[in-house]
């Protein structure tokens, strides 16, 4: 039980990530490497900053804004000086593996004994759980609820967000630049606000991971953005076209799925070295699955 | 009003010779002007109109329009002024986005934007009420993601978008040519209620003959980067498709003869 639930808190905390991905990769056609560093970036900063002993609210809006400004950067690499989307994430996330190194200091530090957020969850919750018969599982409960809740408030957060006129005329520019342009918004500068969010919502990932498991580690965002187009395309296929909002919770339900997926995967005895090129796979087949299915007649009659 | 003062527009292939798209052209279009833009395959034409919009940077010249001169102004800036529909309905509408959701984007055409609702209820009544004026049944489908439009509907709420809010100048670059011919006459009819009724100054450039010659109050022939001919009024009125098609051919029989033979049939012609 405990297990299964912890399976679930590490989903839904990626689930993050995955928003993170559907709003670069998705709304703004973006692929975005910077994901990688930034992740790691929101997991040192929050660390550091707890170890600190500041508040655990803050450091984790702290990491959150660390990845904002990660974003910015390759943005800003893209819109002002033309570099292409790949090759500006690739220079900041290569960047951002020396500065998590320096921020943290080591390539390890773990956080017992701080108090984090998920800490100040529990203790919250823990005395309304346990008298609800949550047992032994109380602590990991109150976890999930906790990352349910903000999870579920980043989703609204977002669905409001981009249906305003900003929003709104941001999506439009990753759809469509000469449309945007023509209606006087200046694409470039709406590509860097929207890897900012982006980032933010990824290294805000980071930040929590760090805090569910107790410890930072230099290596952890290694592959987060495959990981995130994994649960973004495995949301899409869960759910098929739908408008925004419906996008944004299917990318939710997407990364839980994926992660109960690699639970399952690793219980029936995957190797976790193999982990990550099972997730490239996954993410593989989700590429070249609407290409091998729309050469099937039926298919393309029905078009 | 627009005024184009003595624009050049140059190109030069890799080690080829430097080819005038834009030469030296001086245009001056009074308000509620609506031009009739033709010309052969890489006359100038949309070099023309993509350097008034702000896609194509001028070597020498300026733009001025409404009393403002936007020649150092980006292609967004711009905008605030010039309303503009694409000849590929995809590039003038963002395809995921709903009809509704691209008027909203075009309701702030030139304005900054803030974290208002992109989408309130009096925009959807708005919209419903200037897409059921212009061809009825499209308010039926302002939920609609634009993408799954035909061409020609989408060509129609491209039209609505760039005129939501009058522009100073309306530039249409071809946005007929990927439609089949019916939807390219409902596009044609929406455009001339439109520049009508909002009296609008517009320059629309067209491969059509027929609808060279019997839209707009004034037309300008471009050839080799120049005008090779302006008429407007009576003079307008007066020019059959078949007139048009003669011009065509006796300007391409001089490109066959050689240069200064072809600048004075230009001359004579122009």
């Amino acid at each position: 039980m405990i297990t299964l639930l912890a399976t679930w808190t590490f989903g839904v905390t990626l689930a993050l990530v995955a928003l993170g991905v559907f709003v670069s990769y998705r709304l703004f056609s973006f692929p975005d490497i910077t994901t990688d560093g930034s992740f790691t970036l929101g997991a040192v900063t929050t660390t550091v900053l707890l170890v600190a002993g500041h508040d655990p609210a803050i450091a984790t809006l702290g990491g959150a804004a660390a990845g904002a400004a990660a974003g910015a950067c390759t943005g800003l690499l893209h819109a002002i000086l033309r570099i292409e989307p790949l090759l500006s994430g690739i220079l900041v996330t290569t960047a951002l593996s020396s500065v998590n190194l320096v921020v943290l200091g080591r390539s390890n530090v773990p956080l017992a004994g701080t108090a984090t957020l998920l800490d100040r969850a529990e203790t919250l919750l823990l005395p309304a759980l346990t008298a609800a018969g949550c047992g032994d599982a109380a602590g990991e409960a109150a976890r999930l609820i906790v990352m349910l809740a903000g999870v579920g408030i980043a989703v609204i957060l977002l669905w409001a967000f981009f249906r305003t006129n900003l929003g709104t005329a941001m999506r439009a520019g990753g759809d469509t630049a000469t449309m945007a342009r023509a209606l006087g918004r200046d694409t470039g500068l709406l590509t860097v606000g929207g890897l900012a969010i982006a980032n933010a919502l990824t290294a805000l990932s980071g930040a929590l991971v760090a805090q569910v498991q107790g410890f930072a580690d230099v290596q952890m965002g290694i592959g987060m953005v495959v990981w995130g187009m994994a649960s973004v395309f495995l949301g899409a296929a869960l759910v098929g076209p739908v408008r925004l909002g419906g996008a944004l919770v299917a990318t939710v339900a997407g990364s839980i799925t994926f992660r109960l997926i690699v639970a399952s995967a690793l219980r029936a005895g995957l190797h976790p070295d193999w982990l990550k090129a099972a997730t490239a796979l996954v993410v593989l087949a989700a590429l070249i699955a609407p290409r091998l299915l729309a050469r099937r007649p039926q298919a393309s009659a029905a078009r | 009003m627009l005024d184009v003062r003595h624009a050049t527009v140059a190109f030069s292939a890799p080690g080829g010779p430097l080819v005038r798209a834009v030469d030296d052209i001086s245009l001056t279009i009074p308000a509620g002007t609506f031009v009739v833009v033709i010309g052969t395959n890489g006359s100038g034409k949309s070099t023309l109109l993509g350097a008034i919009a702000g896609t194509v940077r001028l070597d020498a010249g300026s733009i001025h329009v409404a009393g403002h001169e936007l020649t150092a102004w980006r292609e967004n800036r711009r905008a605030r002024y010039v309303g503009r529909v694409f000849q590929d309905p995809r590039a003038g509408t963002a395809a995921s986005l709903s009809v509704l959701e691209n008027l909203a984007v075009a309701a702030s055409r030139g304005r900054p934007v803030g974290l208002g609702w992109a989408t309130p209820r009096r925009l959807r009544a708005e919209a419903a009420h200037r897409l059921a004026a212009i061809q009825p049944g499209l308010e039926q489908r302002l939920d609609q993601p634009i993408g799954s439009m035909s061409g020609g509907q989408r060509q129609i709420v491209a039209l609505v978008m760039a005129t939501w809010h009058r522009p100073e100048i309306l530039l249409l670059d071809e946005h007929t040519a990927a439609l089949d011919p019916a939807s390219a006459d409902r596009v044609v009819q929406a455009t001339a209620k439109l520049v009508r009724d909002q009296q609008l100054t517009a320059l629309m450039v067209t491969h059509s003959l027929e609808q060279a010659a019997g839209l707009g109050n004034r037309l300008l022939l471009v050839h080799r980067g120049r005008i090779a001919l302006d008429v407007e009024g009576g003079a307008k009125r007066r020019l059959s498709p078949e007139d048009l098609a003669g011009r065509f051919d006796r300007l391409r029989r001089a490109d066959q003869l050689d240069d200064p033979a072809a600048r004075t049939l230009r001359d004579l012609y122009a």
